[in-house]
């Protein structure tokens, strides 16, 4: 055996550290692959790659290997994979363990304060939209800032991860607040402005009503 | 602070080379991308420094730092790192009166449209430019933000090394005075405020009455709102992407 295995080797590329692990004992289990069909007549091989079983040439981590037709495919393997890991107990754990220590950063919403955002996907069928960044506070989805990060397939994360998250473990949805920014020229509000912010705060107490009746 | 440690040749003497004005050296630093250039013949007139002088220390020294005129008496130089802090908080202040003005806010719109001030991260608001903005007229409360014209929300910089640069320098008043005078962003952003994002789970909505359903709808709800991204492949041209 190598000292790291391929899936250590690919999440320490610089860029991927919005994945998680993905369990081996996911991968082999070829029900969760269902419907994968990246490459049927070589899907032996990407697995083997994922896996390390079997895998004698150790083709990892040598930059010339990236244009390998195996290696591309392994990659857009594992991320289908996890997109379905992270909707699993133990990928909702691990994605839940990455969020709180704010591994996927932070919400540049200067009202969020710093709000520990989660990777979510635009689209569930892949090369449609890069991921993007969910902040569970704003309840709204940002670019990812680091370049890097911002060129990953979004249905490697999914569109359901960060709502199966919450739902899962709701003492970490954070506190929101009905804070708002109100632009103001000479400290006097924009009329335009001021009668939408109006306008939402209305609607929010609408929604805190209709839920509290409930 | 360590960037004012590039000012010490020209500081003490101001004979720095003719042609690059002190006022030209601070807004090339990296941290200052934000700053435009304060013309000469404002930052000269007295009447728009009026009251200044209470907020800067060692306002004299500091202001002919800045304009890049000869200090009167001359400069001990222990005291060369405290007059070129303040000259950068005097320049800031100044800054901060002049891109309210109409020569100010065409330099402004300058930067503007080469991007200098960067995008707004919220996806839906589809790169808006953004505009620096303090909560603060008054220096030392709050560093700069980003204000999208779209969402008209505040962003944190995305660059750290923008995260020391006060709010004042550039007031609450710009970014309302600017887009007053380029009614173009409004009319292009009231048409992408009516997008608003959705969680969804399987491709269903949470309902509001969920506990961990929406709750900040409003936030981003105009009385235009629509649903952004329909049905999956919707929403979003690939091609754009």
């Amino acid at each position: 055996m190598e000292e790291r295995s391929w899936i250590q080797e690919f999440l320490s590329i610089p860029g991927n550290e919005l994945f998680c692990e993905v369990d081996v004992e996911f991968i082999i289990d070829r029900f969760n692959l269902t419907g994968i069909n990246t490459s049927p007549e070589r899907m032996q091989d990407i697995i083997d790659v994922v896996t390390g079983y079997g895998n004698e040439f150790d083709s990892y981590g040598d930059p010339d290997m990236v244009d390998d037709p195996t290696e591309i495919m392994a990659r857009h393997f594992y991320g289908m994979v996890h997109a379905r890991f992270i909707l699993s107990t133990r990928g909702i754990q691990k994605m839940l363990a990455k969020y709180l220590n704010g591994e996927f950063g932070k919400c540049p919403r200067a009202l969020c304060r710093g709000q520990a955002v989660v990777p979510i996907g635009l689209h569930d069928i892949p090369h449609v939209s890069f991921v993007k960044l969910y902040c569970p506070k704003c309840e709204d989805i940002y670019h990812p800032f680091p370049l890097r990060q911002s060129s990953i397939d979004g249905a490697y994360f999914g569109t359901t991860a960060p709502a199966m998250m919450f739902q899962a473990y709701q003492k970490y949805i954070p506190r929101h607040s009905s804070e708002q920014f109100v632009l103001k020229v000479f400290g006097f509000k924009i009329h335009e402005h001021a009668e939408l912010a109006r306008w939402q705060q209305k609607k929010r107490a609408e929604l805190e009503q209709e839920r509290s009746g409930h | 602070m360590s960037e004012s440690m590039a000012y010490y040749e020209s500081d003490g003497t101001g004979a720095s080379s003719m042609d690059e004005t002190w006022a030209m050296k601070f807004c090339m630093q990296s941290c200052n991308q934000y700053f435009c250039e304060v013309a000469d013949s404002f930052m000269s007139d007295e009447f728009n420094l009026t009251g200044l002088s209470q907020l800067v220390p060692r306002y004299k020294e500091a202001l002919e730092l800045i304009l890049d005129l000869e200090h009167e008496n001359s400069v001990p130089i222990p005291e060369i790192p405290l007059i070129n802090q303040s000259g950068e908080l005097l320049y800031g202040l100044i800054h901060a009166r002049y891109i309210i003005t109409r020569q100010g806010l065409l330099a402004m719109l300058q930067k503007y449209k080469s991007n200098d001030f960067g995008t707004c991260p919220r996806v839906l608001c589809e790169d808006t430019g953004l505009l620096p903005i303090g909560r603060s007229d008054l220096p030392g409360y709050e560093t700069v933000r980003l204000y999208c014209p779209c969402c008209r929300d505040i962003y944190m910089p995305t660059s750290e090394r923008f995260l020391a640069v006060d709010g004042a320098f550039f007031g609450s008043s710009f970014a309302g005075m600017f887009l007053d005078i380029m009614p173009g962003i409004e009319k292009r952003a009231s048409q992408i405020r009516k997008q608003q994002f959705q969680l969804k789970m399987f491709g269903f909505n949470i309902s509001p009455l969920a506990k961990f359903g929406p709750r900040m709808r409003w936030l981003r709800q105009t009385p235009e709102s629509e649903d952004f991204q329909k049905s999956d492949g919707g929403g979003i041209d690939p091609s754009v992407l």
